[in-house]
């Protein structure tokens, strides 16, 4: 091992965490030893270059996201992170699971609520949630699917097994630097790629189009689908762009929509063409003027109408945020129980429901040692890590709590597993979190091998999101079983063909020079 | 394709093509200015600031405040980094239908901006690197972008650009009518050997100002880059009537042509600043009925009620 990783078993055991690529010897575990062997036989000099390159690459090719105004490239570590084949059958199986449940959950609750008539949750809990859209009740979507695209954010806690910390099915993104990571790191560690095989993540492109096709309207052959982006100051308009141009699909504007007849068209140079399915990449609130926001630019009057008339497929479908409503998320498991009698594959962290009392007084005289997050956030947005907190931010939490507990979760504090990641002069562990994409054409779901890997780029840092100085890393996911022998195919012989040229007898300019000195 | 693609594709092929003008004739006249006195200078820097189409700020406007507002400034659309800046931007919001060989060039060229010395030497090498910059991403859009209707536009804004930049740099001369020698209006061109091979021996300040004016030939010529555009014009909305035109850019890039190529002159100089005037409002023209017919968005929102 080179001296990057000196001293890197001390910090790793300091943080009490699992880590992914030693076991707590500094021993490499068997799914990294090829990262191991490659890392191994760099210097600091080469690694620091390399780094430098690819994110010079992210630069110039703009893989970035807008944060307060400003582009910046997100940065990716060289160390990727590694699933072996065998824990991500088990991943890989818990996501389709939770998302099945979660669209069975949907068309229930826009629905006849079967959930609360059998007391699984209660109703108060869904009439509450902030993302409830009673706009959409009652009528099943164009397609049939909801949740065509989701991000379930999975973490593995100190003992090393993986739990589910908050599901995303209303706009999960983070897709794009999956591919770009991917393309990235085949330049950046070429030698780990070699001997063993990785699963590959560049058919998502094909795999989300096809399955926005299928959930087209009823009756339309060819369908039209279009990405809409709330425009180029959207944090993740980057991600817009590349998804809509790897499926070759248009990327539009609010501005570009028009809906007439319960139909939408958009503007082009010849005329208006029908749009069949839209992407969705707005918040809900301001998809349609007419019935969220009055204010909003951003979106198209009539698209909700044109959606109930099953006109138009909207994915995901409107009102999913009541699913990412992390009251909701406390009670997933029973829902996969209810819904699809099954276990859940893949378990929840523990959390604390503030409603209950018992839970609440708990949780009010233990802030210090717990994380408290506010149900409808996402990004990281108004969570409070109990440890890092100071005394007056704990009590101005305490005060949100007592007046809101509706408002408020509380988990234990996660360590979450570390990953070797490049800081300054050599490798440090630093927490990750993984975030699996899974896309439902309505008969199947399939997730996508691997995943975006985020990590805390600060030491000890808990806190991952890409607005508060995370980075992420190319997540490999190995093949099942390396390298089956594939039957080579007879190949036609390459003839050489000669090429015809005229080459200019006195184009050795530097002969002739030694010629004329002399 | 969408109206607003087709807009930025061709405000990209407008503003590459004007960074590209504007450096080539920034590049020739530094050289001039240099030479002249103090006062003299200063003139000649507020006029040349004209001819492109800019005013300016303040009074006290000399070889600094020049290379700035034609060079550096980054909010102007007069400027090279202005114009760069907002061709990348265009690309930016085009980016799914743009090749990504086009996007990462612009997109480097424009990380590429503030890495000049702002002086004069900085200047003669800024407008060089421009003038690489622009050729590669001219080059690019054309081997990698497929030549359907969204290239068109992209051509379109550069050959309306192209003439009005040759227009004004034609207009540049009486600027320094002082020893403003046509040798270097047409190095400014890049069409000097060019010229030269088709003129021979008859040289003189009327055949230059005929070539790069009426050259059907030469790609810089004002003729043909309306020629270009009126043929991009003509595949975008290939109706062919019988009779005249509904179509307003093709008449006006017709009418400036033909005007042009049809005018019996015997003493072009004189008519030449006329001449300039015309293009340069043809252009502008030209570019305004484009914008109605290919891009007009609506106004604002706006919900059109249901008939049940």
């Amino acid at each position: 091992m080179s001296d990057l990783f000196q001293d890197y078993s001390v910090a790793a055991v300091r943080t009490g965490a699992y880590d992914e690529m030693f076991t707590p010897g500094q021993e490499a575990r068997d799914s990294y030893a090829e990262v191991a062997d490659a890392l191994g036989k760099l210097s600091l000099a080469d690694v620091s270059a390399r780094a430098d390159s690819m994110a010079r690459t992210f630069l110039d090719r703009g893989v970035t996201f807008d944060f307060a105004g400003e582009e910046r490239p997100f940065p990716l570590d060289i160390v990727p992170r590694v699933i072996p084949a065998d824990e991500w059958t088990v991943l890989e199986k818990g996501v389709a699971q939770r998302v099945r449940a979660l669209e069975a959950f949907l068309n229930d609750v826009y629905d006849k609520m079967a959930v609360v008539t059998d007391g699984v949750i209660p109703r108060q809990l869904v009439t509450t949630s902030a993302h409830f859209h009673r706009q959409v009740h009652g009528f099943e979507p164009a397609g049939g699917v909801r949740v065509h695209i989701s991000g379930i954010d999975v973490v593995r806690d100190a003992a090393g097994t993986f739990r589910v910390l908050e599901d995303n099915v209303r706009v999960p993104s983070g897709v794009s630097y999956v591919l770009e990571n991917r393309r990235a790191m085949a330049k950046g560690l070429p030698e780990a790629f070699g001997q063993q095989l990785i699963r590959p993540v560049e058919e998502y492109p094909r795999r989300l189009l096809s399955a926005l096709r299928k959930t087209a309207p009823a009756g339309v052959d060819d369908p039209t689908v279009v990405v809409l982006t709330p425009g180029v100051f959207n944090s993740a308009y980057f991600e817009h762009t590349l998804l809509a141009g790897l499926m070759g699909v248009e990327l539009v504007e609010g501005r570009d929509l028009i809906c007439r007849g319960n139909r939408v068209y958009m503007r082009t140079t010849a005329g208006e063409q029908r749009v069949d399915v839209i992407y969705k990449r707005i918040d809900d609130e301001f998809l349609d003027p007419l019935q969220f926001r009055s204010d909003s630019m951003l979106g198209c009057p009539g698209l909700v109408n044109a959606a109930r008339a099953g006109g138009v497929t909207i994915a995901n479908a409107v009102g999913n945020g009541v699913a990412d409503d992390k009251l909701v998320y406390s009670y997933v498991p029973d829902l996969i129980r209810y819904y699809l009698n099954e276990e859940p594959v893949i378990a929840n962290v523990d959390t604390f429901r503030l409603e209950e009392k018992e839970a609440r007084e708990y949780v009010l005289d233990n802030l210090a040692e717990l994380v408290v997050k506010p149900v409808d956030g996402s990004g990281g947005k108004g969570l409070v890590i109990g440890p890092d907190a100071s005394r007056d931010e704990l009590e101005a939490l305490r005060q949100r709590v007592v007046a809101d507990p509706r408002g408020w979760i509380a988990q234990p504090v996660l360590q979450l597993s570390t990953v070797p990641t490049l800081g300054g002069d050599k490798f440090g562990p630093r927490h990750v979190d993984l975030r699996p994409f899974a896309v439902n054409d309505g008969d199947d779901v399939w997730v996508l091998p691997g995943g975006l890997t985020r990590v805390a780029l600060k030491e000890g840092s808990l806190i991952v999101n890409s607005s508060q100085g995370g980075g992420s890393k190319d997540t490999w996911v190995l093949a099942d079983s390396p390298q089956v022998p594939v039957e080579t195919l007879p190949r036609p012989t390459i003839s050489i063909r000669e090429r015809v040229s005229v080459w200019p007898v006195e184009s050795n300019w530097r002969d002739r020079q030694s010629e004329q000195q002399q | 394709m969408l109206s607003r693609i087709a807009e930025s594709l061709f405000w990209i092929g407008r503003y590459v093509e004007r960074a590209d003008g504007t450096a080539r004739i920034l590049d020739v006249h530094l050289e001039r200015l240099n030479h002249l006195p103090m006062e003299e200078r200063r003139r000649v820097a507020q006029e040349l600031l004209a001819v492109m189409g800019a005013r300016p700020e303040s009074e006290d406007f000399g070889l600094p405040e020049l290379l700035h507002a034609l060079a550096y400034d980054k909010t102007s659309a007069t400027s090279i980094a202005g114009s760069l800046g907002a061709a990348r931007e265009n690309a930016r919001r085009a980016r799914e239908t743009v090749s990504s060989g086009l996007w990462e060039s612009l997109n480097t060229t424009y990380y590429g901006l503030s890495q000049h010395r702002k002086d004069v030497v900085g200047t003669y090498r800024f407008c060089n690197w421009t003038l690489e910059r622009t050729a590669m991403v001219s080059g690019l859009a054309d081997t990698t972008v497929s030549h359907d209707e969204s290239w068109l536009f992209l051509v379109l804004g550069r050959s309306l650009e192209r003439a009005d930049m040759t227009a004004r740099m034609l207009s540049t001369r009486d600027v320094l009518s002082a020893g403003m020698s046509w040798v270097n209006m047409l190095r400014c061109a890049g069409a000097y050997e060019s010229f030269l091979r088709t003129r021979r021996a008859a040289f003189g300040d009327q055949h230059a100002a005929e070539f790069l004016l009426l050259d059907r030939l030469f790609p810089r010529s004002i003729v043909y880059a309306l020629r270009d555009a009126d043929e991009c014009l003509a595949k975008l909305d290939p109706s062919a009537q019988r009779v005249g035109f509904i179509n307003d850019a093709r008449r006006i890039v017709g009418q400036a042509r033909t005007f042009l190529e049809f005018h019996r002159t015997d003493d072009l100089m004189s008519e030449l600043p006329e001449h300039m005037e015309r293009v340069q409002k043809a252009v502008a023209q030209a570019s305004d009925a484009i914008s109605r017919k290919y891009f007009n968005q609506a106004d604002e929102l706006a919900w059109v009620g249901e008939v049940s």
